[in-house]
C-alpha cells in the first residue's frame, strides 16, 4: 500500500464516521462538531486531489465561518432535545434500508470499472512549480467572469435577507429620530429673555 | 494507485449517510440544514475528484461557486430558523404547518 493510499483510507474513514456522528449523535452542538470534523477530513482528501486552494477556502470559509455559525445559532436557541428526539428510531430502519439501497446502486455503476484507472488512465501529477491558485483564477477571472458577478450577487442578496429577516423594531427601545433632530429650527429649542441686571446697593 | 471509482463511491457513502440523515433527523430543523451541507461536500468531493483526473479546472471552479451557494443557504436558513424560533419556540418540523392553507 503506497502513502498515497494510506491517506486516502485514513481521511476517508475519518470522513465517514464524521458523517455518522452527525445523523446519530443527541446533542446538536456534538453534531455540528463533527460536521467540522468531516469537512476537515474532506479538505485533506482535496490536497490529495490537488486541489489545494479550494481544501484551504473549505477550511476558512466552512470551518471558520458558516460552522462558527452554525454552532452560534445551535448554542442561542433553546432547545428541547428530547423533542427532536421523537420519531429517530422508527425511521431508523427507513433510513438505512433507503441509504443501503442507494449505495449498492450506486457502486454497481460506480465500481463497475467504468470509474477505474484503466478507463480513466493515470492523473496528471503537476510540477512543483505549479500553482493551484494561479491556474484556478485564470479561467475563474477570463471563461467564469460572469457567474462570478452572479456569485457576488447572490452573497449581496444572502446577506441582505438575512439581516431583513431578523430586523425587527422593538416598540420600547429607546432611539433618536434623525430625521426630526435634523429639521429642527432655532426657535424650537432657543428661547430668549429679556432680564433686567440687578441693581447695585 | 488510487482510482477514481474510490473517490466517487467516497462521495456516494456520504451522500447516502446525508439522505438517511435526513430520513432520521425528521424533526429538527437545524440537523437538517447539517444533512444538506453534507451533501452539497459529497457533490464536490465528485467534481474534484473528476477534475483532477480528466486535468481539467472547470470542475474546481463549479466547486467554487457551489461553496458560495452553500455559504447563501446556510446563512439564509439560519435566519429563518431563528425567526421561526422566536415565533414559535420551538425548532419542530410539526409545528411549521401553518402553510398549509
Amino acid at each position: 500500500m503506497s502513502f498515497e493510499q494510506l491517506l486516502f483510507y485514513a481521511f476517508s474513514a475519518l470522513l465517514i464516521l464524521a458523517a455518522g456522528m452527525v445523523i446519530t449523535v443527541r446533542n446538536p452542538v456534538h453534531a455540528a462538531l463533527s460536521l467540522v470534523l468531516a469537512f476537515v477530513a474532506s479538505a485533506g482528501l482535496w490536497m490529495l486531489l490537488e486541489a489545494e486552494f479550494l481544501a484551504i477556502a473549505l477550511v476558512l470559509v466552512y470551518v471558520g465561518a458558516v460552522m462558527v455559525l452554525f454552532l452560534f445559532v445551535v448554542m442561542m436557541l433553546d432547545i428541547d432535545l428530547a423533542v427532536l428526539r421523537q420519531g429517530f428510531a422508527r425511521y431508523l430502519p427507513i433510513g438505512a434500508l433507503v441509504a443501503v439501497m442507494v449505495i449498492g446502486i450506486m457502486a454497481f455503476v460506480i465500481g463497475g470499472g467504468w470509474f477505474g484507472l484503466e478507463a480513466t488512465g493515470e492523473p496528471v501529477r503537476q510540477a512543483a512549480d505549479y500553482s493551484n491558485t494561479k491556474a484556478l483564477g485564470s479561467v475563474l477571472y477570463t471563461t467564469y467572469v460572469f457567474p462570478f458577478e452572479v456569485a457576488a450577487v447572490i452573497l449581496l442578496v444572502a446577506i441582505v435577507a438575512a439581516i431583513v429577516l431578523n430586523l425587527r423594531r422593538r416598540p420600547d427601545s429607546k432611539h433618536q429620530r434623525v430625521s426630526q433632530q435634523v429639521a429642527v429650527r432655532r426657535d424650537e429649542r432657543l428661547r430668549l429673555v429679556q432680564m433686567n441686571p440687578e441693581e447695585r446697593r | 494507485m488510487v482510482e477514481l471509482s474510490d473517490y466517487l463511491i467516497v462521495g456516494a457513502i456520504l451522500f447516502c449517510l446525508s439522505m438517511a440523515g435526513v430520513f432520521m433527523n425528521r424533526k429538527s430543523v437545524i440537523i437538517l440544514l447539517m444533512c444538506v451541507e453534507l451533501m452539497l461536500l459529497s457533490v464536490n468531493m465528485n467534481f474534484i475528484a473528476f477534475s483532477h483526473f480528466l486535468n481539467d479546472t472547470a470542475g474546481q471552479v463549479f466547486v467554487f461557486f457551489i461553496l458560495t451557494v452553500a455559504a447563501a443557504e446556510a446563512a439564509i436558513g439560519l435566519a429563518i430558523l431563528v425567526v421561526l424560533f422566536r415565533n414559535r419556540r420551538s425548532i419542530n418540523v410539526d409545528d411549521i404547518g401553518t402553510l398549509r392553507g
